[in-house]
């Protein structure tokens, strides 16, 4: 998509998106390609961006239990949009095939969408005119809702979206999200320090 | 070539993060501690995430059209519409306030 306007070949487009497969990365590269900085640069730059996965990993193998040797070829697909399904689902059943459509699904989509960019279709238009850009926002939003039952998760993400915001435009790109994870073990911090004795209120929330 | 540089070293560093998290051992995940945290890490990357989709422009904060979007999206959450509803109320009314105010 935006591959192609920026001096990538259509291979080198394709080869990005099978192989990276996490989309703020791969803008981020070719955003940073593109205004002329060195390949390891533009690489570290993509990296940041794109450790927040490790961290859906953590959560996803509890909730998927993969056999380890499913483990590897299920990592290409460990994003924002599978661990958000993924999460919203109430079963372990569940939780798989979600994982597993989603994956499928994106992969197929993003790599389809890459190579038809690369090639220079411009099928779809302006798509800010038709408000698409809010869509990824919003499918975060209804699938983040449900997980927000206690009030230890909620101010997770209220901690969350400030540090997120607020640190927007003073750190480089990608860092603000990971900042914007050290909501969650403040938040456990501050919880035990003025729980204290009433440790059984904790547990019940642990689920 | 400098290309090809980049985007093979970006695709091994970023598959490596993604099979890390993976494969952290089951024993490990056990601890009280490291499970409440890993329950809530993807909650607070979640929302930040959101949250700068809906309210980022490059390194800049804006209040435009996504805004009032994600808005109707929550007021359609809070009725308890089906996922799509919510995913449209936020498209529609994105794209509505944007033909709006030209």
């Amino acid at each position: 998509m935006t591959a192609a306007g920026s001096g990538l070949t259509v291979l080198q487009s394709c080869a990005l998106s099978l192989l990276v497969f996490t989309g703020a990365s791969q803008f981020a590269l070719v955003g940073a390609l593109a205004a002329g900085s060195n390949p390891f640069t533009a690489a570290a730059g993509a990296f940041f961006l794109g450790v927040r996965n490790a961290f859906y990993g953590l959560r996803l193998s509890q909730l998927l239990a993969l056999p380890r040797a499913v483990r590897p070829l299920a990592a290409q697909w460990v994003i924002d949009e599978t661990t958000a399904v993924t999460l919203a689902q109430p079963t372990r059943r569940g939780a798989r095939i979600g994982f597993t459509v989603t994956g499928l699904t994106l992969y197929a989509l993003w790599n389809l969408t890459t190579l038809l960019g690369a090639l220079g279709a411009e099928a779809l238009g302006d798509t800010e005119a038709w408000g698409l850009d809010a869509a990824g926002p919003a499918v975060f939003l209804a699938l983040l809702a449900p997980m927000l039952k206690t009030s230890t998760e909620r101010a997770v993400a209220a901690g969350a979206v400030l540090l997120g915001l607020g640190l927007l435009p003073v750190l480089p790109a990608g860092v603000p999200v990971l900042a914007a994870a050290l909501a969650a073990p403040a938040v456990l911090y501050l919880k035990g320090r003025r729980a204290g004795g009433t440790r059984d209120e904790e547990r019940e929330e642990d689920r | 070539m400098s290309v090809w540089i980049a985007v093979a070293v970006t695709a091994v560093g970023c598959y490596a993060v993604k099979l890390a998290g993976l494969l952290v051992p089951a024993g490990v995940l056990e601890r009280p501690l490291v499970k409440r945290l890993s329950a809530l890490l993807p909650v607070a990357l979640l929302a930040a995430l959101t949250a700068q989709q809906t309210f980022a422009d490059g390194q800049a904060l804006v209040l435009d059209a996504r805004a009032a979007g994600l808005g109707a999206a929550a007021v359609a959450l809070v009725l308890r519409a089906p996922f799509l509803v919510v995913v449209a109320a936020a498209v529609v009314v994105t794209a509505g306030v944007r033909a709006l105010t030209g």
